[in-house]
C-alpha cells in the first residue's frame, strides 16, 4: 500500500485483522516520509509485517520512475530506523528454502541446518553432514522476494508501459468496474511478467500492449490459490492469498484506492493442495 | 470637427484640440471589441461637422440612436460569428484556411471583381489620418476646406466601419440591391482610388455618406430598407477591399495567383481524408481530435501530453457507454443496497423498541459486551477490524442478544472462509432456554448411529468381519466441556445469526486430522479424509472448540474455582469444570504480564484426545484410539501422561508457562503494546499455535480474540493420515500358509529319500513323481 495513503488503505484492508498499532502507524508516517526523501524514491510502499516469535519486523519498499524496476527493500523493527536490504539472489533463495520455523525477529540469528556433502579425500568419496548457518537477514530478503514475485497484486490498468518501455502509475486509472473487480483476470502480478512470453499469438491477439503487460492471476497454479470477496455490499473486492496467507489485497472498485498488504508469519502454505 | 479613435475598447473622440473619451461609444461596447478584434489598427472615424451633432452623445440623440443600434443588434447579433471567424482568418495572411473561405465570397459576390481595385482602403486611410490629425489638431480655425475633403475618406471608412457588423450570409441579399446602388458603389469606389486627386468625386461621395448618416440616424420612418442595403453595401465592398488587401500582400510577397488553388486542394483533400468515418466504429478522426481536444480544454488535466493515449481513449469509451445504458443491468448493485437495508435494521432497533426501554436495556446490558472497548484495546495491539466494522458487529450483537434469551455474550472472532467470512458469537443461555431444540439434535444423530449399526446387521449373513465399531464417545452435555457455550455465526453485520449444531468427540477428533479452508457457507460438504462426520457448520463448531481451548487465556487470578465443589474429591476426579470470578482480584501488573506467561491461565478446559474435555470411560477401548493419542501427545499442548487408561488433561486454570513448545518454537509471544510510553501499554498476548489468536490485559481487564483462517500451527507440512492396515480375511494356519519352493537340492535330496522308500512299490511312485512335476511347472 502506498505509504502516502497509509491511513485509508490500512482501514480498507483491515478485513483481515491485521492492522497496525497507533504508535506504529503514526511512526510510519514519519519515517516513511524521510525514508522517500532520504533514498529518493519515486513512491515509498509499505510492504507489511513479518511476524516474529520475539519481534516483528516492519517492510517497507521503495519504487523508481519505472515502476516494475527492481524494488528497494528496507526494513525496520521499531518502524523508526530503516535499514536497506541487499536484492535477492537465487543462491540466496535455495540457500534459504531449507530453513523451516518461524522468523525469530532478530537478523542477526543464524539457524543451522545440517546437510551433508560429499567430500572426496583422494580416490574414497564419502558424505559428511556439514552444519551451515543461515542468517535470518538472508532468509528475510529471500522470503519478501518469493512473496513479491508469487503474488504482489496489481489491478488491470493501475499501471502502463510507455513506448518507450518504462512502466508508469496510470493518472487515468479510475477503478475498475464492478464486473471486472469480481474476475481474477483483472489483476496483474505486480513483477516481471513470466508467462507472457510463453503465450500463443492468438491469446495475445487481444491483449492491449501498454495495459496488458503482466501475468493475470487467473492462470496461477495450483487453481484457487486465490479467495475473492466483495465485502461491504459491493463497495470493496479483496483477494486473499490462500498460498502465502496473511496477503490481503483490497481495491475499491471505482476508485483509484487500491493495494496489498502481508501481514504473516512468512511461511508459504504448503499445504494448500489439502486444503481446498 | 471630431475624431473619433477606437483603442481598446473604448472609443476616443478628438474635439478641436480636446481629447474627450465618449462617455457613451459610438457602438455599442460588444460591438466595439469585435471592432477591435476585427482591425488591428485602430480606426480613426472623422465626423464632419454638420453631423457633428449627432456623434456627441446629447440625451436626446441616445435617445434616438439606440433604438436603432438595438435593432442593428439584433440582425447583427446572430450573424456576428461567421464575421469574426472571416475576420480572425483575414488577420493572418498565412493561415490556409482563410484563402478557401475569401475565394468563395469571390464567387457569391461575383458581381464585384471589377471594381475592385487592388488597394486597401484601410492602409490608404490611414496615411492621411497621420496628415489629418497633424493639421487638423494644431490648427482648428483654419479646417474648412481639409474638412471636407478627409473626413469625407475617413467617413467612408468609417461606414465600412460598420460594414464588418454585416455577415456574409446577408450577401446573399446583395444583389437585389445592387443595381439601384451601383451609382453609388462606382463613386465610391472612384472616390477611394482617386481620393488624394479629386476633391469633386469626393465631395460626392461625402455627400452621400451624408446621406448615409441621415438614414443612419434619421427618423424611425424614413425607409430603414435603404439604410440597410447600403450597409449591405459597404459590407461587400469591405470585404473586398480586405481581400484585394491580401491579394496585394500576397502579390507583393511574390506568390503567384495559382498557388491559393494548390494550397486550398491540399488542404481540401487532407480535411476530407480526416472526416473518412471508419467502416468499423463509424467515427471520423476529424471529430475524435476534436473531441479529444475539447475534454482536454475542458479539464485541462496536468502533463496532458502524457495521458494524450488514455484521453483518446476514454473519448471513445464515451461513445460506448450511452448505447450500453439500456443494455445495463440493474442487478449488479443490488448487493450493496442489500446490505446497506439490512444494516439499517441495525441502527434503527433502538428506536424501534417500545416504551419500556429502560427495562429491557437493563436485561440487555448484563449480557451485551462492550465490544468497543475491546477494539480499542486490541487496536492498541495491532489487531482487530476496523472500527466502522467493529460498531457494525457490536449492533449486530445487540441485535443477537435482544432476539435470544441470552444470559451472556462474547465477540469471539472472525474466521475467514474463501467465499465469506464467518462472524462469531459465543453465547450463554440462560437456564433452562435451550433446551428443547438441543434434544432434537440428539433424537436425529441417535438414529443416524441406530441406522448404520442396522446396515452392519444385516450383513451378518455374509462372512463376518473382524471389525469392530469402536463405541460411539457421547458428546457432552450443553454448559458443560466442549459444550459449555453455544456459538451464533452470520456472515456479515445485519445478516442471520445461525447457530451452530453443538460438538461430538467424533467431530473433534476428525477436526484434528483434517486441514481445509472454510468457505462460508455453512452447509457444505466437507469433502476429506479421514471423512469427517457433519457439514462445515460441524467443522466450524469443532475447531472453534479446539481454538477456544487452546487460546482463552486469563490474568492469573481473575477467575477462581467455585466454592460450592470439595476440593479432594475433584483432584480425585481429574479435573473441575467449574469456575466464576473472582471478585478479590486486584489485578498484576502488566510488566508482570509481560514477562512471565505463568501470570497467565488457561480458562477453558483443555479437550483431551477422546474429543472430550472430561473423560468418558468407553467399556471397550480400541487400538485405534491409543495410535491417536500417541499422534496428538506432539499436537496437544500441556497434554500429561495419562496413566490407568485414563485420559487426563491439565486442570482449569492452569498457567500458560507449562504449554507444551510446538518444535522448540514458544507457543505464545508476549509484547507491551508500544515501547514509546510504556507507563499506559497493555500486555498482548499473540499465540504461536494458533496464528491469530490474541489476548490482551491491562491489568484488569482482559479479552481473547481469534481472526484467521482457523488452522492450527504446524512447522512440517500437513500430511493425511495414512490409512488404516487392511483387515485379515481369515484367521491365517499352517494349512494356508504359502510354503516356500523347494530348491533343487532339496528336490532331489527328497527324491533320493522317496525313491528308496518306493522302489518296491514302482508303480506308485511314478504317479507320485508326475504329480509333483504338475505341480512345480504350476508354480512357475
Amino acid at each position: 500500500m502506498d505509504a502516502e495513503s497509509l491511513l485509508l488503505s490500512l482501514e480498507l484492508a483491515s478485513g483481515s485483522g491485521q492492522g497496525l498499532s497507533p504508535d506504529r502507524r503514526a511512526s510510519l508516517l514519519t519515517s516513511l516520509m524521510l525514508v522517500k526523501r532520504d533514498y529518493r524514491y519515486d513512491r515509498v510502499l509499505f510492504w507489511g509485517r513479518i511476524l516474529g516469535l520475539v519481534a516483528d519486523y516492519y517492510i517497507a519498499q521503495g519504487l523508481s520512475e519505472d515502476q516494475l524496476a527492481p524494488r528497494k527493500t528496507l526494513y525496520s523493527l521499531n518502524c523508526m530506523e530503516w535499514s536497506l536490504l541487499p536484492p535477492a539472489t537465487e543462491e540466496m533463495v535455495a540457500q534459504t528454502s531449507v530453513v523451516k520455523g518461524r522468523f525469530m525477529g532478530d537478523p542477526s540469528h543464524e539457524y543451522e541446518h545440517t546437510e551433508l556433502q560429499k567430500m572426496s579425500e583422494g580416490e574414497k568419496v564419502f558424505e559428511e553432514e556439514v552444519v551451515v548457518q543461515i542468517k535470518e537477514e538472508t532468509r528475510l530478503v529471500s522470503v519478501i522476494d518469493q512473496i513479491d514475485k508469487a503474488v504482489a497484486v496489481i489491478p488491470r490498468g493501475a499501471l502502463f508501459k510507455t513506448p518507450f518501455g518504462p512502466i508508469h502509475v496510470n493518472r487515468t486509472f479510475e477503478g475498475l468496474s464492478l464486473s471486472e473487480a469480481k474476475k481474477l483476470s483483472s489483476y496483474f502480478h505486480f513483477r516481471e511478467p513470466v508467462e507472457l512470453k510463453n503465450k500463443t499469438l492468438l491469446e495475445k491477439a487481444d491483449l492491449d500492449p501498454s495495459l496488458d503487460f503482466m501475468d493475470p492471476l487467473e492462470h496461477d497454479i495450483p487453481k484457487g490459490s486465490w479467495s475473492i470477496q466483495m465485502e461491504r455490499g459491493n463497495a470493496l473486492v479483496v483477494l486473499r492469498s490462500l498460498l502465502w496467507p496473511g496477503l490481503t489485497f483490497f481495491h475499491a472498485p471505482r476508485t483509484k484506492n487500491c493495494g496489498y498488504i502481508y501481514v504473516g508469519t512468512g511461511e508459504k502454505n504448503i499445504d494448500l493442495p489439502f486444503m481446498l | 470637427m471630431c475624431v473619433v479613435s477606437l483603442r481598446g475598447n473604448l472609443a476616443w473622440g478628438c474635439y478641436g484640440d480636446r481629447t474627450l473619451q465618449l462617455a457613451e461609444p459610438l457602438v455599442p461596447r460588444n460591438r466595439l471589441a469585435d471592432l477591435s478584434k476585427a482591425a488591428t489598427l485602430p480606426f480613426y472615424i472623422c465626423i464632419p461637422p454638420s453631423s457633428r451633432t449627432s456623434f456627441f452623445l446629447t440625451p436626446s440623440m441616445e435617445d434616438l440612436t439606440s433604438p436603432k443600434q438595438d435593432k442593428e443588434n439584433q440582425e447583427l447579433g446572430e450573424a456576428r460569428r461567421p464575421w469574426e471567424e472571416i475576420a480572425a482568418s483575414s488577420q493572418d495572411p498565412e493561415s490556409g484556411l482563410s484563402e478557401p473561405l475569401e475565394s468563395e465570397q469571390w464567387l457569391e459576390t461575383g458581381p464585384q471583381p471589377r471594381s475592385s481595385p487592388p488597394q486597401s482602403p484601410q492602409s490608404r486611410a490611414s496615411p492621411p489620418l497621420d496628415d489629418v490629425r497633424g493639421p487638423g489638431a494644431p490648427s482648428p480655425p483654419s479646417p474648412a476646406p481639409e474638412a471636407s475633403f478627409i473626413p469625407s475618406t475617413l467617413a467612408l471608412a468609417g461606414q465600412q466601419l460598420a460594414a464588418p457588423w454585416q455577415s456574409d450570409r446577408t450577401i446573399d441579399v446583395n444583389p437585389k440591391a445592387e443595381t439601384p446602388r451601383s451609382h453609388h458603389l462606382e463613386q465610391s469606389d472612384q472616390g477611394e482610388s482617386t481620393a488624394p486627386q479629386t476633391c469633386q468625386s469626393e465631395g460626392d461621395t461625402f455627400q452621400q455618406s451624408q446621406q448615409t448618416e441621415r438614414h443612419l440616424y434619421g427618423p424611425e420612418d424614413v425607409s430603414d430598407n435603404n439604410s440597410k442595403q447600403k450597409e449591405l453595401r459597404f459590407n461587400i465592398f469591405q470585404e473586398e477591399d480586405s481581400n484585394s488587401n491580401y491579394e496585394l500582400d500576397h502579390t507583393e510577397s511574390g506568390v503567384s495567383e495559382g498557388a491559393p488553388s494548390l494550397l486550398e486542394i491540399a488542404i481540401q483533400s487532407a480535411k476530407a481524408y480526416l472526416l473518412k468515418t471508419s467502416s468499423k466504429s463509424g467515427l471520423n478522426l476529424y471529430d475524435h481530435l476534436s473531441d479529444m481536444l475539447t475534454k482536454v480544454l475542458d479539464e485541462r488535466p496536468e502533463n496532458a501530453v502524457d495521458i494524450i493515449e488514455s484521453i483518446s481513449q476514454d473519448v471513445k469509451m464515451a461513445h460506448f457507454r450511452k448505447k450500453l445504458d439500456t443494455l445495463q443491468n440493474e442487478n449488479e448493485m443490488l448487493p450493496i443496497y442489500e446490505t446497506a437495508e439490512k444494516q439499517k435494521a441495525l441502527f434503527l432497533q433502538g428506536n424501534l423498541e417500545g416504551v419500556d426501554q429502560e427495562l429491557e436495556d437493563e436485561i440487555a446490558e448484563n449480557s451485551l459486551p462492550n465490544v468497543m472497548e475491546s477494539a480499542f484495546y486490541f487496536e492498541q495491539a495491532g489487531v482487530g477490524l476496523g472500527t466502522d466494522e467493529t460498531y457494525r458487529i457490536f449492533l449486530a450483537l445487540k441485535q443477537l442478544t435482544d432476539t435470544h434469551p441470552i444470559q451472556r455474550c462474547r465477540f469471539w472472532g472472525k474466521i475467514l472462509g474463501l467465499e465469506m467470512n464467518y462472524i462469531v458469537a459465543e453465547v450463554e443461555f440462560r437456564e433452562g432456554e435451550d433446551e428443547e431444540d438441543v434434544e432434537d439434535e440428539d433424537v436425529t444423530e441417535e438414529r443416524d448411529d441406530g441406522d448404520s449399526d442396522a446396515e452392519e446387521n444385516d450383513e451378518d449373513e455374509l462372512p463376518r468381519t473382524f471389525y469392530k465399531t469402536p463405541q460411539v464417545i457421547p458428546k457432552e452435555e450443553n454448559r458443560t466441556g466442549a459444550n459449555k457455550y453455544v456459538y451464533f455465526v452470520c456472515n456479515e453485520p445485519g445478516g442471520p445469526w445461525v447457530k451452530l449444531p453443538s460438538v461430538t468427540p467424533a467431530q473433534i477428533v476428525t477436526a484434528r486430522k483434517i486441514k481445509k479452508f472454510f468457505t462460508g457457507r455453512l452447509e457444505t460438504p466437507i469433502v476429506s479424509y479421514p471423512p469427517f462426520p457433519g457439514n462445515e457448520s460441524n467443522y466450524l463448531r469443532a475447531q472453534i472448540a479446539r481454538i477456544s481451548a487452546g487460546t482463552h487465556v486469563s490474568p492469573l487470578g481473575f477467575y477462581q474455582f467455585g466454592e460450592e465443589e470439595g476440593e479432594e474429591e475433584e483432584e480425585v476426579e481429574g479435573r473441575r469444570d467449574s469456575f466464576e470470578e473472582n471478585p478479590d482480584f486486584e489485578g498484576i501488573q502488566v510488566i508482570d504480564l509481560v514477562e512471565s506467561l505463568s501470570n497467565w491461565v488457561h480458562h477453558v478446559q483443555h479437550i483431551l484426545s477422546q474429543g472430550r474435555c472430561n473423560w468418558f470411560n468407553p467399556i471397550q477401548k480400541s487400538e485405534e484410539e491409543e495410535e491417536e493419542e500417541d499422534e496428538e501427545k506432539e499436537e496437544e499442548k500441556g497434554e500429561e501422561p495419562e496413566y490407568m487408561e485414563q485420559e487426563v488433561g491439565p486442570p482449569l486454570l492452569t498457567p500458560i508457562s507449562e504449554d507444551i513448545e510446538i518444535q522448540n518454537i514458544p507457543p505464545w509471544t508476549t509484547r507491551l503494546s508500544s515501547t514509546l510510553i510504556p507507563q499506559y501499554a497493555i500486555a498482548v498476548l499473540r499465540s504461536n499455535l494458533w496464528p491469530g489468536a490474541y489476548a490482551f490485559s491491562n491489568g484488569k481487564k482482559f479479552e481473547n480474540f481469534y481472526i484467521g483462517w482457523g488452522h492450527k500451527y504446524s512447522p512440517d507440512n500437513y500430511t493425511p493420515p495414512p490409512p488404516p492396515p487392511v483387515y485379515q480375511e481369515y484367521p491365517s494356519g499352517a494349512e494356508i500358509t504359502e510354503m516356500d519352493d523347494p530348491s533343487v537340492e532339496e528336490e532331489q535330496a527328497s527324491r533320493a529319500a522317496r525313491e528308496a522308500a518306493v522302489l518296491p512299490v514302482a508303480e506308485m511312485g511314478e504317479s507320485e513323481e508326475d504329480e509333483d512335476e504338475d505341480d512345480d511347472s504350476d508354480q512357475e
